[in-house]
Formats: structure tokens, sequence, C-alpha cells
């Protein structure tokens, strides 16, 4: 008979779990599974690529109408071309992180990960990091679409699009801590909360219009929101050719603090769901 | 039935409850239950549907926070700092399953990964090998049948040999010889490594067969903490199922009694 396991807690193992390596490799995991499932299946890759490139193809498509019909149009090429990718960029990577999350209750896996040592900040780190592949899945092959059929290249936009880009996912990370934390406490009843959040940001981040559109009650509302300066940059850089390095550290500033308060809301959402006991009955 | 083994002065019991309460909004779900385990032993924990069973066996895995007292685990307290242990523990349950998506060797390696499992490749071989997955592992755990899912379950329970292992009726829904099977693994594991088990488990022939001890519950209360033997014993009866069915009609009597004085 080997020894016997209740002897003293060997700390060397304790600490083997507690370094960043370890970390690291938990996370990997995690990656690894939400890999095998995209890997799995083409239909959902197919999924991932069809909604943003039905909707390239229908604002590409009206934009070239425009162009011919109006002057402005005609010289703000790659206007909504550029706003609907960056759109597609907020979304994707949003639904990226909910639906990761959401397969973990769909597969009533949720209790063996919330069991294994995997952390919480390692979870969102992995879900964050899936975001992104699936963001490159979607929107790599939709890009060059873009190119082809319009002429966008996206590119183009050189450093300004790796500011759009940050600002976007950054974002899109903060609604998804909050939409997987609404998850986590109320369980699937409140999953259409994580497909929908992002929607509410469609009309107030004005991505086709400016925001001077908007009623100035609204305009408040607007400028509180980080992807509003991305839309405007966008419209800067396209209609003028002037990248507005000031908008986009006002919105990292604002991203930073959505993060941190989205961060704040997965854990105390989390928290509740363990007094709440719904940890247990989620996925049974 | 295996004999607890001792600990080492200062160590730890593997499982210590103290005065554990729970309460969801006016359900008292467990009412200030204490007990201890000793390494090495085997415990079930019984009691009808609603008895508190489930509830506390996920406040000692941390997934539930008390509302009062403490579950320790191996010292730690698992409101609180569950990460320090949870690598020593794994947990079974037919509530609970692995991506139906994933093949078995992706699921192990994926669990194997999360536990920080040395020597992935070869714990998977020889885990795969014990578990009789060999044929089954580039097969998705959605396709596989009932028996074959719980031998991959208990598979990933163990691939991070784990020094407290936490079982929901891990025989639910099996046939008998798969169920059989399962707690033959279960009893040679828990022997070879001295491992501490807890199980909840409906099944009172699984609980005399494996349990050195029972703590049973009604109401989120221990009303009976024995072994089997003590147990049948005191109600005078032949096996612990008729001790359950006593139990249970009793509870129903009394509150039939107490619906005719109201």
């Amino acid at each position: 008979m080997k020894q016997s396991a209740s002897a003293a807690p060997p700390p060397s193992r304790l600490r083997e779990q507690a370094t960043a390596s370890a970390s690291a490799r938990r996370i990997y995991g995690l990656v690894l599974r939400y890999w095998y499932v995209i890997r799995s299946s083409w239909p959902r890759t197919a999924e991932l690529i069809y909604w943003p490139l039905v909707q390239m193809l229908m604002w590409g498509f009206l934009q070239t109408y425009l162009a011919q019909t109006s002057s402005f149009a005609a010289k703000a090429a790659g206007l909504f071309i550029g706003a609907v990718l960056m759109w597609d960029i907020l979304v994707r990577s949003q639904l990226g992180f909910a639906v990761a999350f959401l397969e973990e209750i769909w597969s009533r896996n949720l209790g063996h990960l919330m069991m294994s040592p995997l952390r919480p900040a390692e979870l969102v780190a992995a879900l964050i990091l899936v975001s992104l592949i699936k963001l490159l899945v979607a929107m790599v092959p939709v890009a060059v679409l873009a190119y082809a059929f319009f002429g966008f290249n996206v590119l183009s936009l050189g450093l300004a699009f790796a500011a759009f880009f940050a600002n976007l996912v950054l974002m899109s990370w903060s609604l998804g801590l909050v939409s997987t934390g609404v998850v986590l406490r109320w369980g699937l009843g409140a999953e259409s909360f994580a497909w929908l959040i992002v929607f509410v940001f469609l009309p107030l981040c004005c991505v086709y219009y400016p925001v001077s559109t908007l009623p100035v009650w609204l305009q408040t509302v607007a400028l509180a929101l980080p992807p509003t300066y991305v839309f405007e940059g966008l419209r800067a850089i396209v209609l003028r050719g002037d990248f507005v390095a000031d908008l986009m550290v006002k919105a990292l500033a604002l991203n930073v603090l959505y993060f941190a308060a989205g961060s704040a809301m997965f854990a105390y959402f989390l928290q509740s769901a363990r007094i709440n006991g719904t940890l247990v009955q989620m996925g049974e | 039935m295996q004999k607890p083994m001792s600990r080492p002065n200062g160590a730890p019991p593997p499982v210590s409850v103290r005065e554990l309460r729970k309460i969801y909004r006016d359900i008292t779900a467990v009412d200030r239950i204490s007990f201890s385990l000793e390494g090495g032993s085997i415990t079930a924990l019984l009691g009808g549907n609603g008895a508190g069973k489930t509830t506390t066996i996920a406040m000692l895995m941390g997934l539930v926070v008390p509302t009062s007292g403490e579950a320790l685990v191996f010292g730690a307290n698992m409101a609180r700092e569950r990460h320090k242990v949870l690598h020593r523990m794994n947990f079974e349950s037919p509530y609970v399953d692995v991506p139906m998506r994933l093949t078995v060797r992706q699921n192990l390696e994926i669990f194997a990964r999360l536990y920080g499992v040395r020597d992935l490749k070869s714990r998977i071989a020889e885990t795969a090998e014990e578990f009789r997955l060999v044929e089954l592992m580039h097969r998705p755990y959605g396709k596989l049948s009932a028996g074959q899912k719980t031998r991959v379950s208990m598979a990933k329970a163990l691939l991070n040999d784990p020094e407290l292992l936490l079982l929901d009726e891990p025989t639910a829904s099996l046939d008998p010889d798969t169920a059989d099977w399962v707690r033959s693994k279960l009893e040679v594991y828990c022997r070879g490594r001295g491992a501490t088990l807890v199980l909840a488990s409906h099944n009172m022939a699984e609980v005399e067969r494996l349990a050195d001890r029972v703590i049973m519950l009604e109401k989120g209360r221990i009303i009976a903490d024995e072994t089997p033997p003590e147990l049948i014993k005191r109600f005078g009866r032949a096996n612990l199922e008729e001790v359950f069915l006593a139990i249970a009609r009793r509870g129903v009597a009394d509150g039939e009694d107490a619906r005719s004085t109201t």
C-alpha cells in the first residue's frame, strides 16, 4: 500500500501550482479546449465568418451605389466598409468571449472548470485569447474580401488601425466580462443578455454617423463610450486623412475604466453565484 | 471497508466541517453540521432529496459559500482559499459532463493541463489503459454510451491522483455491471493511494460496500454519524436500505403528525 494521502500539505506542489508557468499552462489548456471545438466543426467556423461577410457586402454595395449618386459618398470611399469592419471587430470579439463561456454551460462543464485549479483570472485570460482567435478566424477573410470587392485595405490605415483595434477589443472584453458575469449569477435565463448587450452600443457609438447627429443629451452618453472615439477617429482618417491621437487616448483612458469596472462586476457576480448556489445548479 | 490512516502530527485532516450552515433565502439547506474526516477514510453522505448532501459537497468544493461556519479541506478554508488545495482534490458527478464534442483524448489532455499533471502523455496513456479507454480515445465524448462516459469521468477524476475525491452519486443510472466496476475501481484507488473519499449516494448497497462511515442528513442536519454496522444495529434492521426507509418514513409520519395537529 502506498503512503497515506493525508500527510502534511506538500508545499512544493502548492508552490508549483502558484507559479506563472503553471498559470500559463492552465490558460493554454483551456484555450486548447476551445480551439478543439472550433477545429472540430466547419459549420461553426463558417458561422464566424458569415455575418461579418454579409454585413461587409451589404454596406460595400450601398456605398458603391451612393458614390455614384453623391459627391460626398464618392469622396468618402471606405467610410461605411471601414465602419462595418470596425463594428464587427467589437461584436465578434465580445461574442467570441461570451459564447466561449456559454459553451461551458451548454456542455455542463462549468462545474468541472470551477472545481479545477483554474483561477477566475485565468478563465478570463483564456476567454480573451479565444475571442482573439475567433476574431482572426472571422475577420481576416472578410478584410481580404473587402479589399478584393471594394478596394478597401484595412491595413492601409496603418498605426490608426492598431489603435482602433486595441480600443475595440478592450471594450469587447469589458462587455464580455459583464455579460458572462450576469450569466454566472442568473444562469441560462440571462443568456440573451450575453448575445444582445453589444447591440445597445450600435446607435450610441455613432458607428455610421458623427456624434453631432445625436441630440445633445445623447451626445454625452455617446462620449462616455470608448468605441465612439474609434468611429470618430475612423471618419477623421477616411474623410480628412487625419489620425487624431487625442481621440485614441481618450478611448484608451475610458477603456481602462470600463475594463476595471467589468472585472469588478465579474468578480462580484462570481462571488454572488457562490453565495446563491447558482454555480451548482448551472447546466443541470 | 478500509481502516482510516493516521495523520502525521500537526497535519490538518483532509476534511473538517465546523458549524456549517447554508441558507437560501428562507430555506435552510444545511443546518450547523460539524464533522471531521480522517485520511484514507470513505464516508457516505446519505439522505433523501433535499437533505443537504449536494450543498454540503458543493461547500466542500468551494462552489457554494456557507452562510456561517466553515468547510476546511487540508486546512484551507474553501470559501476563501480554495485554490491552495484544489490541485489535491477532484470530483465526479453524473450531473456534470465534460465537453461533448471533444474526443476522450482531448478531454483528458485538457483536464491534465488544468490540474498540472506531470508527464502528461504517459499519465493519459496509463489512465486510458486502466479505464479501458484505449479504443475510445479518438471518439467524441458525446457519442459514448453511459457506461463509457462514466469510465471517462472516472479517468478524469483520478487523473491528478487526488488525495480527496468527492463523488456525487457516482453510479446513478448505470447498469449493475458497470456500477460494480466503478465501485471496485474506487476501492482499489482509495486503498492504494490512501485517498479520502466522500460519497453522496442513494444506493445503500453501494454505501454498505464502500463506506466505513455514514453521515445521515435530514433537513440539513446530521441525524446519524456512525459506521454502517452500528447504524444497522441501532435501528434493528437487516441492512442500510431498511434503515434509510425507516428514517424516511419516520420523517413522513412526523410530518403527518405535525399536519394533523395544525
